[in-house]
């Protein structure tokens, strides 16, 4: 039989623990088949968040470590500049990366460290149960947010490719998302182009992924997705926003 | 023997680390230890180390997380607020078994206190500091050398243990220039690393990590198992200095620089015919309890004088080994202030004749 399709090998055969509908799941499957196709799962180590995606270390077949809450990206700094032949992903959640983690996810952006971050902003903080997030929508109802975001008592929403496109050092910024198959094919290709800059050495690479949360959210996993598509990519723009890597991509 | 040479404490140090193998260095600036990152900045690129100037000392922490995770000896050096702000990072470490060092030259506190040089954060180095159920090894140096040797040391200590190390300094040692020979590298045997992340090349993938939700009493045992090592630690490591302890009735507990000045004074109370000794621990945690509790019970001690750089903190590791044998009485001073050699000269025949004429 011609297999077309299988569980990627960096994926471990072990039941996840996200909900039914959660983006979580399409994104590790997508690193774990691009960490495939690229060949580095033996010379790949991933640091963790604390968030959902805390366990991330129990589903990708890779060394990887957990980090304190919002500080994956200085554990990532620390473990690139031990190892800098080996390939460092850094996988967060929107509390962890835009909320308490801001200034360590500027100050790594800005120094231009070598890895590679996967940013998946689903606008609510799910594991301690749905409170607003940094990237929560503007009259989003939440735990914490109960009447819907309002912008005089919370500010507004995090845009977090755009804040780090004002640094010199990023060399690859892109925003996409997981709403259809589409995108998801595209998510893949950004995941891999960032960590294949990050092999040529080209420095600190930053994709964010619009997702779903339906638990929290209250909807259902496919009402989930079409409020990705239509309310978060209307305030949240999908594209590429720095590509250092353009004259690479042909070579 | 080694060159004899002139340094100062906060560069000495380094000197010390590197002799150890440390390459990796993250710190913020805060006074009194600024020398210590100024030095590593251009000695580390000499050595093929790295040095990062980190965002916050809470980023400083956790970039040592990452190196350790790699196997590499890293350290970070504060002072009192920036250690506040990395406990959260040592509880990790610790929760977590990764190795590191970590250097407080105290100041004055609570607060922004002042940058003076203090002992007033005795309790949060040696009652763990963060949250949960854990213990650092403390080192306590009370000269320029004693602080350079004794971060050979403090690696040593990490890796055997796999536990973060403290070395508690204050602002006078790491100020301070004097004379000293640098430590040799160590030769102590340090286990195998088995548990780094280099990429899962022939072998299982390895996870690092201080969450432990399943089964229930996964947390427990790891704390178990935690707290045999810091029994084998407490059996093995114990460090302290006795000094003319042998015919000594009043017997001082002081550490780092403080017992400088209790030196002092005790030659001037035993030109008085006063038999004044000493015991410096050099550990902190573990604390040197079964010499100091085993001196309580002879009749020849008649007192303890505990003698700190705040309003009494190690005054309890002294009391809880002493345990109500002898009276244990406390000079000290604070907020940044040294303790006088007169004054305590004072509460020396304070105590003589407290606890031993009215005896005699």
């Amino acid at each position: 039989m011609n297999v077309v399709y299988k569980r990627p090998e960096s994926l471990k055969k072990r039941r996840m623990h996200y909900c039914p509908g959660c983006g979580h799941s399409i994104i590790h499957k997508l690193l774990a088949s691009v960490i495939d196709e690229l060949g580095i799962r033996e010379n790949t180590v991933i640091v963790g968040p604390v968030g959902c995606s805390v366990l991330i270390y129990n589903y990708l077949d890779c060394d990887g470590t957990e980090s304190a809450h919002g500080r994956a990206e200085a554990v990532s700094t620390g473990l690139k500049r031990a190892l800098p032949d080996r390939v460092v992903v850094c996988y967060q959640g929107d509390g962890d990366l835009a909320a308490i983690g801001t200034s360590e996810t500027i100050h790594a952006a800005n120094r231009g460290e070598n890895f590679t971050v996967i940013f998946v902003n689903n606008a609510i903080y799910g594991m301690t149960g749905g409170q607003m997030a940094p990237t929560t929508l503007i009259g989003q109802k939440t735990k914490t947010s109960p009447f819907g975001r309002d912008p005089k008592i919370a500010g507004y929403p995090l845009r977090m490719c755009e804040l780090l496109s004002q640094l010199e050092a990023p060399s690859y910024i892109e925003r996409v998302s997981i709403y259809d198959v589409k995108n998801v094919i595209k998510t893949k290709k950004a995941i891999k182009k960032a960590i294949n800059y990050q092999m040529k050495g080209l420095g600190y690479s930053f994709i964010e992924v619009l997702s779903m949360c339906p638990t929290n959210w209250g909807v259902s996993p496919v009402n989930a997705a079409s409020w990705v598509k239509e309310h978060m990519t209307e305030y949240y723009p999908l594209g590429v926003f720095r590509n250092h890597g353009v004259s690479e991509d042909s070579k | 023997m080694g060159k004899r040479i002139l340094m100062r404490g906060n560069e000495a140090l380094c000197e010390g680390a590197i002799i150890a193998g440390c390459r990796y260095y993250f710190g913020y600036p805060i006074t009194p230890q600024n020398e210590v990152p100024a030095y590593m900045s251009k000695r580390l690129p000499e050595v093929g180390g790295c040095f990062i100037q980190a965002e916050s000392e809470i980023a400083s922490i956790n970039m040592i997380w990452g190196a350790a995770c790699a196997g590499k000896r890293a350290m970070t050096s504060s002072s009192s607020p920036g250690i506040s702000l990395m406990q959260e990072g040592i509880s990790y470490l610790a929760g977590a078994e990764l190795p590191a060092v970590v250097v407080n030259m105290v100041r004055g506190g609570p607060g922004l206190g002042n940058i003076a040089p203090a002992q007033s954060d005795y309790f949060q180095a040696t009652r763990g500091g963060g949250h949960g159920d854990y213990h650092t090894p403390v080192l306590a140096p009370a000269s320029v050398e004693e602080l350079t040797h004794m971060m050979v040391d403090a690696f040593d200590l990490a890796d055997i243990y796999r536990t973060p190390v403290i070395v508690l300094g204050d602002g006078i040692l790491g100020q301070m220039t004097e004379p000293l020979v640098l430590p040799e590298p160590s030769n102590r045997v340090i286990p195998p690393k088995d548990y780094i992340l280099v990429g899962a090349k022939n072998r299982e993938s390895r996870i690092i990590m201080s969450l432990r939700l399943s089964p229930p009493e996964a947390l427990e045992q790891h704390n178990r198992k935690l707290q045999k090592k810091y029994d084998e630690i407490i059996r093995k490591e114990v460090r302290y200095e006795d000094y003319l302890i042998d015919d000594a009735e009043i017997v001082i507990v002081s550490f780092g620089t403080s017992s400088r000045v209790c030196k002092s004074s005790i030659q001037m109370a035993r030109e008085r015919g006063i038999k004044v000794g000493m015991i410096r621990p050099m550990t902190l945690w573990p604390f040197p309890y079964e010499i100091v509790s085993d001196l309580s019970k002879t009749h020849k001690v008649k007192a303890f004088l505990d003698v700190e750089m705040n309003l009494g903190q190690m005054i309890e590791d002294v009391k809880l080994a002493v345990k109500g044998e002898k009276e244990v009485y406390y000079y000290g001073r604070t907020g940044g202030m040294l303790p006088d050699e007169n004054e305590l000269l004072d509460k020396i025949m304070e105590v003589v004749n407290e606890c031993c004429l009215q005896k005699a």
